[in-house]
């Protein structure tokens, strides 16, 4: 099962290597980590994709705590949150395809950011399907390059207060 | 209030926040970026023990440590200094023993640029060490200092390592010493939710066979009182961990002895039949616990530890309790009564009269089993504090030695670090001037850090070295015979060493012990001499560690090892 965690840390040196080696060094598999500052400079947020069942879940969150700089850990469960990734893909184009992905991407209200003469680079957010299912869509036309730069991810506001 | 600033440097700054923290001792080794302060040592109210190995120097803090429940502090320099520590830090943090250790780093200037004596100490000890800093700015080093002694001493203890620049050492700043600890990230749960204290002890009340499995954790948060006291109340078997022998008196008939791999037959037996296990301040080792879905299978578990993260990592709990062993179980006498126990204390009872402790006297007379020594010691001076290094001298001490107080029973537990003995008898010796300190040691432990003679006789700290030499690595021996046929691959080492002439080179006083009838009258002699003293009995070779059960098995499936004739 796939987990997301949102994890609020000292925005000091180190902090990301702290927490990378408490993974490898436990054995438990990051998917996807993302790290940027808060509203606050002095706190970062990272949004950590974790593989686990309940029990790796239980020591993942447990041994976050207990990293002096980690100052709290959230994890989202998806029905009560909002996540997006954002994707940029460098596609083969050409005079003869470049409408046809431009059509691709007005679909995934995706846009185009930069055109060349034998390619051009898309930029697509959303949840995770729907970069995977634009991927799937261009890749006829031959990805060069593509690069995703993993989900972040916020609890959502209460319905009812 | 905040008090006056003043202007020093970074040097100066670290003997005023050592002050500030009631350091009275530290144990270091000097070196190129540590000049400044060592300039400052040099008339500072602060004993600094100079040790022959930086290793040394670590293992002597947390014997310190260990002995008074102070946080013990070493120093060494950059690199080579830095990584010898690696060791001491690794076990400080494995046994989670309070220290704070201070290394010197090449300046801030040449930081990544494989300088000179240049290591990476906050990198390598990130996963052994609770927390680590680089000092950037020596306006951070008093704040720096007052979170380390806080982090290291607090909730679940361990090592905490400062790493400092050499231009931090020399930069002027304004002085002052902040009065609180800040940490948002840091708040340890002292007291235990009451909620789950209540259900622990309705389930003590509904338990017919319940057994008390206390750890290092008793001895860290000084619950041996309340131990002692709530085992009396609910009528329950106390057996202890390793790291915490001492937590309970050896004599007190509700003791069990150790359980696990080495432990009693009856400690054993009591934990696989038991309904109700209550673990203290311990985390379900696997030399404890072997097979894990065998470990105590028909208990209930009740856990009470300070780190959430030991709850349930290695076995399911019933009732999990984070909190202060000590304040915990003050909780659990007020609210526990009796369990309902008379019949399986009788079958424990039974148990143990019938599968003792037990080894046989040699056959030729006048030959020493290790175990009588730990007998004799223990006769002698059963206030001792017994220190030890990593092997089968040390499951004898631990299985033989009468101890009836916390903090005299000082070992290497998790890591399992060789060499570790002398110098952590030395920090005990210093921190405890009024005990009598024997290091029990054997012949192949001893080695590595035998140089240590020499900081003991230097520092005139007059600690007992007892080794039982075997001519063996006598563990690993143990395991090649029954596990490899006897093929004794790499693990004979007799005849190497003169121990007796290796005593007095350092200065130290050398006896050596071949029969059964020195023994008592040498100890009584090292006991008299007040010097550091290196006893060297010659004791039977091929004396195995029993009971055993072997890795991997329950812990109920105890090898027969016969005690050799």
């Amino acid at each position: 099962m796939r987990h997301t965690l949102a994890v609020l840390v000292e925005n000091k040196y180190g902090v990301l290597s702290r927490v990378a080696g408490m993974f490898s060094r436990r054995g438990y598999n990051i998917d996807s980590l993302t790290v940027g500052v808060t509203d606050d400079p002095t706190m970062s947020r990272m949004t950590i994709v974790v593989k686990g069942n309940d029990d790796v879940m239980e020591q993942v969150t447990k041994q976050l705590n207990k990293l002096i700089d980690v100052i709290r850990v959230i994890d989202l469960r998806a029905e009560d949150s909002v996540e997006r990734e954002l994707a940029l893909i460098k596609v083969k184009s050409d005079v003869n395809t470049r409408s046809e992905i431009m059509q691709i991407a007005d679909v995934f209200r995706a846009h185009i950011i930069d055109v060349g003469s034998k390619s051009m680079t898309v930029e697509v957010t959303g949840d995770e399907g729907k970069i995977t299912a634009i991927e799937q869509l261009l890749k006829p036309f031959g990805i060069k390059e593509m690069a995703r730069t993993g989900k972040v991810a916020l609890s959502r506001g209460k319905k009812n207060s | 209030m905040t008090e006056p600033t003043e202007k020093m440097i970074g040097a100066r700054a670290l003997i005023e926040c050592l002050y500030r923290e009631g350091v009275d001792t530290i144990f270091g080794y000097p070196g190129g970026v540590l000049l400044s302060i060592y300039d400052e040592l040099y008339d500072a109210d602060i004993r600094h023990v100079l040790v022959r190995h930086e290793q040394a120097a670590a293992h002597a803090a947390e014997g310190y440590a260990r002995a008074t429940g102070k946080t013990g502090v070493c120093l060494a320099t950059s690199g080579p200094g830095a990584t010898n520590l690696v060791t001491g830090i690794a076990n400080a943090y494995m046994d989670s023993i309070p220290m704070v250790v201070f290394t010197g780093q090449v300046p801030s200037s040449l930081l990544g640029n494989d300088a000179f004596q240049e290591a990476n100490i906050t990198g390598i000890t990130m996963p052994i060490t609770k927390h680590n800093y680089l000092v950037q700015d020596a306006n951070d080093l008093p704040r720096i200092i007052k979170e380390a002694f806080h982090i290291a001493s607090t909730g679940r203890q361990g090592p905490v390592l400062i790493d400092l620049p050499k231009d931090i050492t020399v930069q002027e700043f304004d002085f002052y010493y902040p009065d609180k600890v800040e940490l948002r990230g840091y708040k340890p749960t002292y007291k235990g939710n009451l909620l789950q204290i209540k259900k622990a002890a309705s389930k003590i009340e509904g338990s017919k066979n319940p057994v008390i499995y206390a750890g290092g954790g008793v001895i860290s948060s000084d619950a041996s009182k309340e131990l002692l006291e709530f085992a009396e109340k609910i009528n329950a078997p106390v057996t202890t961990t390793l790291t915490g022998m001492g937590g309970f008196p050896v004599e007190h008939p509700l003791f069990l002895g150790m359980l696990g791999m080495h432990g009693t037959k009856y400690a054993n037996y009591a934990i696989q039949e038991s309904d109700l296990l209550i673990a203290v301040g311990a985390r379900f080792d696997d030399r404890v616990t072997g097979k894990l879905k065998a470990f105590a299978s028909n208990a209930k578990i009740i856990h009470i530890d300070i780190d959430p993260a030991e709850i349930s990592k290695n076995v399911k709990v019933d009732v999990p309790i984070v909190g202060d062993a000590k304040w915990v179980l003050q909780k659990l006498l007020e609210y526990s009564s009796p369990a309902q126990s008379e019949a399986w204390i009788n079958r424990i009872d039974h148990w143990k009269k019938d599968n003792p402790l037990y080894y046989v006297e040699p056959a030729t007379g006048n030959g020493i089993k290790p175990q009588y020594i730990v007998e004799q010691i223990s006769a002698a001076c059963k206030d001792a504090i017994i220190v030890t290094d990593v092997g089968q001298h040390q499951m004898w001490a631990a299985q033989y030695f009468r101890f009836s107080k916390a903090r005299t029973f000082i070992t290497s537990g998790g890591l399992g670090t060789m060499g570790y003995g002398l110098p952590a008898a030395i920090g005990a010796k210093i921190a405890r001037p009024d005990k009598v300190v024997f290091a029990i040691a054997g012949d192949g432990s001893f080695q590595m850090n035998s140089q240590e003679l020499a900081t003991a006789v230097q520092e005139n700290v007059p600690v007992i070295v007892s080794i039982f030499n075997n001519g063996y690595l006598g563990m690993v021996r143990q395991w090649q015979e029954l596990f490899h046929g006897k093929r004794y691959s790499s693990t004979c080492i007799q005849d190497s060493v003169d121990f007796v002439k290796l005593a007095e080179a350092y200065g130290a006083l050398g006896l050596r012990v071949t029969t059964r009838d020195e023994v008592r009258p040498a100890i009584e002699q090292a006991i008299a001499s007040e010097r550091p003293t290196v006893i060297d009995f010659v004791v039977e070779c091929e004396e195995n560690v029993s009971p055993m059960v072997p890795a991997g098995a329950a812990i109920n499936e105890i090898m027969n090892l016969e005690s050799k004739e």
